[in-house]
């Protein structure tokens, strides 16, 4: 690719030719603050808080969308581009309620960095004439508040370009804009698939997760109730970036933390991972062996879900029925785990901490209960749990190693990869080389289905020399895509891995502020790394999962598993809700 | 009907605008007329917009021996004068008579007759645009080429798209709906874009307030802009164009239906045009009235059915347009501008104007002028010309007090300037732009806060919300002008002191809006408020420091009082004031508590001795 030359500030860089002015000043080292920018989209140069000063223009040029062009000098600094880029500030302040002490984003708001940043001490307009608008609170996911809303559009850009959902767009004129859904519906009638992403990107707080901390901590303040915790594998990585240490380390601290958090027992969602996997690759096993509808799509991604009953309802037959990890660990413990510890179902409260926002919806489902009750009580994502320590004032680094306990905390490599993208297929391919075989592959025989391509494809030779093929797809945009050849017949795939958010669980819509794809891979890293180090790396071999179906459950897809660990699913409306009470 | 050398025939002007005025009645008037006289004697026919605003409707009558004689404004009351010369031999009713079609010099029967050319709205215009409007039957196609029709296409055919494009840009034609890039490099960057399928767009999205040249040209010369739109897409390569035209013109849109039909129909769009290879398809999209759907790539969002809101430039549309496809995309007036020169030649067009804007401009001239309407003038005349010797000067023989040109996003120019030419450069110069050529003439009872208040009000609220700068700096300008303009008997002083600091940051804020905005729209939003500032500042500072509109549009910044003089105690102004500001006792002079007052002027109406007064 050919190199043009810029100078950014007086230094000069050569960038590839393409490349916009805040490429080259990034190449240049020298930072140009962003707000609507969003990495690998196109630009929309809405937020103009990038303008910058290019010699010989008439105005200033927002440096996320122009292109750099040969010779072009650049400075990023000026009076005049600094004095635009406070009044850029001030208008967002403007018409910004001045509320953030009480602010879910209070101390990381990218709003509120930016105008410190800048040095802003004082409001220059007074807040006159502003956007007003009531909140949405009907998402069991996500909470709206468009008065915080600075009309960036990053969520609408997320929603739309790379989730494939656009459950949400620009409305309304000039200062009457609102991001809202269609016809101003709530978001709980819409098509929004719980992801979060929007939540993840949104620079404010005009997008959050519902919060159920203060019902967590209600739980455990009940003395009559049995409160136990169960982690996503994506929950540790996150921690292991926040806290710097590696995954194992945090996966043990975190341990220790909630049960200083007071829960009675702390599970891990990773051994209902191996249990998935297990009830998923028979139920492959089985489609592939009798005949029953391929491919087999993984159904542990609540986003992926509603998606597919949203905008593929005829499709649905091919998803699996396994519940997700998530409500399957909810199940056993109030089944099982309740039987042979003899504690009343009724008295147990199971809280899930996990990556995502849509686990939160899922744990709603109606028919996410058995006879124990409902699987899950409370789902909090990885930034309430870093809230909770938060309150607690607690030093996680400091913490002293902890184990998951006994009956449903054992977990193998398989489980913890989990959270990345590819990783239910690497996890159910180890097993299903197993159980037709008799013999175990390697443990990285299948690692071809890792890293961030967006559709990933995979072959197994299966002892009759048949070839079974499968995809694995993160992000809904490129599940989109995969799915509209799916439904028309064009693909041969036996299984597709579909994970609503982009890298998989490690890039969820509950996980910290400020994702991008280069911290998704490197927390994947550290699931892998769980993965390599653990001696146990095969489901099959969790001696807890063993013993769950030597004690209970019989075996995989037996009656008691299919009353306990699957589901069924169900067509949803495009448009609205009512029009689905309708149908 | 067949039209013998004996028929006579009336010509009614039904464009929008002629329409407003009534013409449709006058319409209605003669064709019923005709039907009781004798249908075989006349001839009943519809014409465009001549531009003559202030005499619409206006009505042609075509006598065989005379010159064709224009006739305004004619009334239901003045009609049957008109009917009665036409059919009875009754006399010529000079009180409306506006002047005869003939050429200058000609001899001709009606002697007392001025000719309508040389009449002084006329005399200093050079109508190449507007050459057909109100003169040929826009919905007859014989008569487009009577006039000299598709001579241009033909001409052009028989060149290669490169010679097209190069006579476009030998002529300098630039382009007429706002910044004047030149048309024919345009052409030059969608002609060398590579790709195998083109768009031309015509943008008929006119929305500046007053501005109504393109839906004037579109009802009155539809095939004009086909003729254009059809030369320009051999020049690119295109083989499919839109006009996006606004739908709240539903004539222009009806006639440009109807011409597109005939045209194709014979063989000027369609497959193989004129006996060519060469292959056109023309539809029209109406726009939804967003204003900010004028500008290019928001206007290439709302064809293909997106949100109408402005995306980056580069690419432009010449690289990637419609559908990524090359584009180009030029206004009406631009386009009406095409035929010409390719009929006639660049070296002709470029005898009019100047050396960097040749041709016309038609300007819509309104506002407090006595002569208002569509007129055409050469770039480069000077301000005053056009205000003064076409449009008459300012109405009543007020002072004159500002030109406001540009549009919405122009700028106001005070007397001093009125010297300044009008062609693209000199108007950026002194502070206001081109824009599409709207031209509004303000007296000395406009007040110039309330003039930037009104045209910020109206980008305001037309911002598409899309970028920072223009949907919340605008909000804010219009907020402090508001702020100015408004009494603020219940403040308290910490929002004074926010008001008044915000009145200090409004010129900083609207340079930052010129210099940040992503669109036209938002860079020239400010302008109107600049412009005032720097021309009429002690308006502001009336305004701002002593309260008062020196106009007297302000009404909050009025104030009542009672002349004791005058005032006979009587306690009528009492029992009427709705905020019982009047304080006073029987029989004395009674006084207003001006902090009370509402500047309602209800008292003021009442008062039967004219004691109450206002400053």
């Amino acid at each position: 690719m050919s190199k043009i030359n810029v100078t950014v500030n007086g230094r000069p860089v050569a960038v590839d030719a393409g490349s916009t002015i805040l490429d080259a000043a990034n190449k240049a080292q020298v930072r140009i603050p962003t707000l609507c920018h969003i990495e690998g989209l196109e630009p929309t140069g809405s937020c103009r808080v990038c303008s910058v000063e290019v010699e010989g223009r008439k105005t200033l040029v927002p440096s996320c969308a122009e292109p750099a062009t040969d010779g072009m000098k650049i400075r990023t600094n000026t009076p005049r581009v600094l004095l635009a880029r406070k009044q850029m500030i001030q208008l967002m302040l403007a018409n910004h309620p001045d509320d953030c002490l009480y602010c879910m984003r209070a101390g990381d708001c990218d709003l509120q960095q930016m105008a410190e940043d800048a040095g802003i001490r004082e409001r220059a307009w007074r807040r006159g004439e502003h956007r007003s608008h009531p909140v949405d609170r009907s998402s069991p996911s996500v909470v709206r508040d468009p008065e915080k809303c600075i009309l960036c559009g990053k969520c609408v850009r997320v929603c739309d370009e790379v989730q494939g959902v656009a459950a949400i767009d620009h409305a309304g004129r000039g200062f009457d804009s609102f991001v809202l859904p269609a016809f101003d519906d709530e978001l709980a009638s819409t098509t929004c698939v719980n992801c979060g992403q929007c939540v993840a990107i949104c620079p404010t707080g005009a997008l959050v997760e519902r919060s159920d901390l203060s019902r967590v901590w209600r739980y455990l303040a009940d003395d009559a109730l049995v409160t136990v915790v169960q982690t996503a594998p994506a929950v540790r990585a996150a921690l292991a970036h926040v806290y710097g240490m590696s995954g194992g380390d945090a996966e043990a601290r975190m341990v220790t933390a909630l049960r200083e958090m007071g829960f009675a027992q702390v599970f891990d969602t990773q051994y209902a991972a191996d249990l998935t996997i297990m009830e998923e690759g028979t139920e492959l096993l089985h489609r592939i062996q009798e005949g029953g509808p391929l491919p087999l799509i993984t159904s542990c991604s609540p986003g992926w879900i509603k998606f597919a009953e949203h905008f593929y309802p005829d499709s649905l037959e091919n998803l699996s029925t396994c519940k997700s990890p998530q409500q399957m660990l909810g199940a056993m413990v109030k089944n099982y785990w309740a039987e042979q510890m003899d504690v009343p179902a009724e008295n147990i409260r199971v809280v899930a901490v996990m990556p995502c926002t849509a686990k939160k919806f899922e744990a709603e489902r109606p028919e996410m209960e058995t006879e124990g009750g409902r699987d899950v009580d409370a789902v909090i994502t990885t930034r309430e749990l870093i809230r909770a320590f938060g309150e607690m004032s607690m030093d996680f680094e400091v913490l002293e190693p902890g184990e998951f306990d006994r009956f449903l905390g054992a977990s193998s490599g398989a489980g913890a990869i989990f959270g990345a993208t590819g990783g239910v297929a690497e996890a159910a391919l180890r097993t299903v080389f197993y159980l037709l075989t008799g013999e175990n592959p390697g443990p990285e025989d299948f690692e071809a289905v890792r890293g961030l391509e967006g559709v990933k494809e995979i072959e197994l030779t299966l002892p009759d020399g048949a070839v079974v093929r499968g995809a694995v797809i993160h992000g809904l945009g490129n599940a989109r895509r995969v799915m509209d050849r799916v439904a028309s017949g064009e693909t041969d795939y036996a299984f597709i891995e579909i994970m609503a958010c982009p890298g998989g669980c490690v890039g969820g819509g509950g996980q910290p502020y400020g994702a991008d794809l280069q911290r998704t891979a490197e927390l994947a890293g550290e699931l892998y790394e769980i993965d390599e180090k653990r001696v146990l790396r095969f489901s099959h071999e969790n001696p807890e999962i063993q013993k769950a179906y030597e004690d209970y459950l019989e075996s995989p897809l037996s009656d008691r598993s299919h009353a306990l660990l699957h589901t069924q699913y169900r067509g949803r409306s495009q448009f609205s809700a009512e029009d689905e009470a309708s149908e | 009907m067949n039209p013998t050398k004996d028929t006579i025939t009336i010509i009614v002007g039904t464009g929008t605008c002629g329409m407003a005025a009534g013409a449709n009645k006058i319409h209605d008037y003669f064709a019923d007329k005709i039907g009781e006289a004798a249908p075989d004697a006349f001839q009943l026919k519809r014409t465009g917009c001549l531009g003559y605003c202030t005499v619409e409707p206006i009505v042609d009558v075509e006598i065989p021996g005379w010159p064709r004689v224009s006739f305004g404004p004619v009334t239901l009351d003045n009609a049957e004068r008109l009917w009665d010369m036409v059919a009875e031999g009754g006399e010529l009713p000079t009180e409306f008579v506006l002047g005869t079609h003939s050429d200058p010099g000609e001899v001709i029967e009606l002697r007392d007759v001025p000719v309508l050319w040389e009449t002084p709205f006329f005399r200093h215009q050079k109508r190449l645009v507007l050459k057909n409007s109100g003169i040929i039957d826009p919905e007859s196609l014989q008569e487009y080429l009577t006039a000299g029709g598709y001579r241009g296409l033909a001409r052009a055919l028989e060149m290669s798209p490169a010679e097209v494009v190069e006579e476009v840009k030998t002529s300098g034609l630039r382009g007429r709906g706002g910044a004047g890039f030149p048309t024919g490099l345009k052409w030059q960057f969608a002609h060398d874009a590579p790709g195998d399928q083109k768009y031309i767009i015509c943008n008929a999205d006119e929305g500046d307030p007053g501005a109504f040249m393109d839906r004037s040209i579109l009802e009155g010369d539809p095939h004009a802009v086909i003729e254009g739109l059809a030369i320009a897409a051999y020049a690119i390569g295109a083989d499919k164009g839109y006009v996006y035209c606004r739908a709240e013109y539903p004539l222009a849109i009806r006639r440009l239906t109807d011409a597109i039909a005939q045209a194709e129909e014979a063989g000027y769009l369609g497959n193989g045009i004129c006996g060519t290879d060469f292959s056109f398809e023309l539809l029209i999209k109406k726009g939804a009235g967003a204003f900010v759907c004028g500008e290019e790539t928001a206007l290439i969002a709302s064809i293909e059915g997106k949100r109408g809101m402005p995306r980056p430039r580069p690419p432009y549309p010449a690289q990637s347009g419609l559908w990524g496809k090359p584009t180009n995309i030029n206004n009406v007036e631009t386009v009406a501008n095409v035929p010409f020169i390719l009929a006639d030649g660049a070296e002709a067009f470029r005898r009019y104007g100047t050396e960097n804007s040749p041709g016309t401009k038609v300007f819509a001239l309104a506002g407090k002028v006595k002569r208002s309407g569509l007129v055409e003038a050469p770039m480069g005349m000077p301000l005053r010309d056009i205000i003064f010797d076409i449009g008459g000067g300012v109405q009543d023989d007020k002072a004159f007090k500002a030109v406001q040109i540009g549009g919405p996003s122009g700028g106001c120019l005070p007397e001093h300037l009125l010297d300044t030419r009008v062609d693209y450069d000199s108007l950026v110069e002194a502070g206001a732009m081109m824009g599409s050529g709207g031209m509004v003439v303000m007296d000395e009872d406009t007040c110039m806060v309330d003039v930037a208040k009104f045209f910020l009000d109206f980008t305001a609220s037309e911002s598409c919300g899309k970028c920072l700068p223009c949907r919340e700096g605008c909000a804010r300008l219009k907020e402090t002008l508001n702020g100015i303009v408004r009494a603020h008997r219940d403040e308290s002083p910490e929002e004074s002191l926010l008001r008044f600091q915000a009145v200090t940051m409004m010129e900083d804020l609207a340079k930052v809006i010129q210099d940040t905005a992503a669109c036209g729209l938002g860079q020239t939003a400010p302008n109107p408020i600049l412009s005032t500032l720097e021309y009429f500042q002690d308006e502001y500072n009336a305004h701002v420091f002593e309260r008062r509109c020196p106009s007297g549009v302000c009404t909050a910044l009025l104030e009542y009082y009672i002349d004791p003089e005058l005032c006979t105690g009587c306690g009528l102004c009492v029992r009427r004031c709705p905020d019982d500001a009047i304080i006073g006792e029987k029989r004395h002079a009674h006084y207003i508590a001006t902090e009370k007052c509402i500047n309602c002027g209800t008292c003021r109406q009442f008062c039967p001795f004219g004691a109450i007064k206002v400053r």
